[in-house]
């Protein structure tokens, strides 16, 4: 082991870093939209809304990412006078955009199924309580449902970040520069894969130890309900008041 | 006890034209099961009416019927004078009117057997929620009233603390307060004392007497015989989905004229 390389190799993989971080962010955060439309249209008892999202989920939950990734950035080239035409092909061009349209197209199918299993799991008793003093519709989701969805979500919803973290390391083969497509870049010059590879997945341990915490933080700061109360306040009252 | 809610409640007491709640006739059915053959009842401001009947009766079927949460299949309910307008659809009846249904149920609240406490929220803002989202009033003014309400059922305390960190008794009494909360025209509860353990029953009958006790109309279903005959000013008694009983409690429980009512009582002594 040459530690002065990797070292250095470690000083030029930390330049991906903002790109990958970049991408898994871009990713997680459009297709969270995504997911929670196709969880709203599989629950919806609409057969016109539930089977194309159950179509939707089959298709990129059963096929790898990599292929999807390809398909996008090399297969709609093919379609480029009909992107031309309404305007997209300034962002199917960019190899940028492909990626993370690929990840957002990917996370949304695993997430939708965290969501819906979230919303699923909602005491149905909490969601009466809540039709019974007058609430309904989007109020009765925003208060009631969706912030206790939300908290049974989290957990699963923690792994799919991590899973895109790593995933974008395949869009390095689109040409994109960040810490495994630098990693590549790093070999092909020195030829010393063991080392280069030994360093890049220390950063991406690295960048996963940091969003693990942070989801643990949101946890903690989310559920003081399964806690035990912060100080035992002496009990006045006991069976009888 | 707020001025708000004093204000309230003989603002009510004065409209003394129309029945705090009427049911006229109500039948419900759920597939090829008729819980509810044709009920009728109807409460007067301040009255505090118990509903009695062994399980599968349609006692708690008919009290989730007044505020939609089972939507009947005909009949006619109103509340304060206001008929809640119903539907045909495919599927059954349904309200026809969302909003209508949710104002009502502003108005009529409910406390359930189990609690049903936000378990995502403190007590406070369990309390709280409905008055601020729903009726959109001031928080600094419901977050007071709260704490009044919280007094009253004994548990101020406990405001900053969740659901789950509580005993059922006292669950239940942050239940009462987030009832009260809204400023009930009619307040429902059903089998509030059944989800408890025996020994922390008598706290809550304790708050529902005192609310009696305030002139507050109240539809009470129960098994709690003591609280039929001591704190309501008539009971109904419901078997098969019809009312087999009916009158004040002294009447009905000195010389029931039914055979089954009377066979309910002496199960439960």
């Amino acid at each position: 082991m040459d530690f002065a390389f990797m070292r250095d190799a470690f000083l030029t993989l930390i330049g991906g870093v903002p790109l990958t971080l970049n991408l898994a962010f871009m990713a997680v955060g459009l297709g969270a939209i995504l997911a929670m439309l196709l969880a709203l249209m599989r629950m919806s008892g609409l057969k016109v809304l539930d089977w194309p999202a159950q179509g939707y989920v089959f298709v990129f939950r059963g096929t790898p990412l990599l292929v999807q990734i390809f398909l996008i950035y090399y297969g709609l080239g093919q379609f480029r006078p009909v992107l031309q035409e309404w305007g997209l092909w300034t962002f199917f061009r960019e190899p940028y955009w492909c990626a993370v349209f690929a990840l957002t197209l990917n996370t949304a199918a695993y997430a939708s199924e965290i969501i819906r299993g979230g919303l699923q799991s909602v005491p149905y008793n909490q969601v009466e309580a809540a039709r019974a003093c007058g609430m309904s519709g989007f109020l009765l989701f925003r208060r009631v449902v969706f912030p206790i969805a939300v908290r049974q979500a989290l957990p699963a919803y923690g792994s799919e970040i991590i899973l895109m973290v790593k995933a974008t390391s395949l869009a390095s083969i689109i040409t994109m520069m960040e810490v495994t497509g630098l990693a590549a870049k790093l070999i092909s010059q020195t030829f010393r894969a063991v080392e280069v590879f030994i360093v890049a997945g220390l950063i991406y341990l690295i960048l996963n130890f940091i969003i693990t915490r942070i989801i643990m933080a949101i946890e903690w700061w989310l559920s003081p309900h399964l806690r035990r109360p912060p100080a035992v306040e002496p009990r006045l009252e006991a069976a009888h008041v | 006890m707020s001025n708000g809610v004093a204000a309230l409640s003989s603002q009510f007491a004065s409209s003394e034209a129309a029945p705090a709640v009427s049911v006229q006739n109500l039948r419900k059915s759920f597939g090829s099961l008729e819980v509810l053959k044709g009920v009728s009842l109807s409460a007067r401001e301040g009255d505090v009416i118990s509903i009695l009947g062994a399980s599968g009766s349609g006692k708690s079927t008919m009290l989730r019927c007044i505020n939609m949460l089972e939507v009947p299949d005909s009949g006619e309910i109103r509340i304060g004078g206001e008929t809640i307008e119903l539907k045909k659809t495919r599927k059954g009846m349904e309200p026809a009117d969302q909003r209508q249904v949710d104002r009502i149920r502003s108005r009529v609240a409910m406390v359930f057997q189990s609690f049903n406490l936000w378990s995502h929220m403190t007590i406070l803002e369990n309390v709280i929620e409905a008055p601020v989202h729903v009726q959109k009033r001031p928080k600094a003014e419901c977050i007071a009233e709260a704490e009044e309400l919280l007094a009253k059922v004994g548990i101020v305390d406990k405001r900053n603390q969740y659901p789950t960190h509580l005993s059922g008794g006292q669950q239940q009494r942050a239940a009462i307060a987030r009832a009260l909360a809204v400023h009930p025209q009619v307040m429902l509860f059903d089998e509030p004392t059944s989800a408890l353990d025996p020994e922390l029953v008598g706290e809550v009958l304790r708050v529902m007497r005192s609310l009696a006790e305030e002139g507050r109309t109240m539809l009470v279903v129960t098994h709690e015989m003591g609280f039929a005959r001591d704190v309501s000013n008539r009971v109904v008694f419901l078997h098969k989905g019809v009312v087999e009983e009916e009158g004040a409690p002294a009447e009905v429980f000195g010389a029931p004229k039914s055979e089954r009512f009377k066979q309910f009582i002496s199960s439960h002594r």
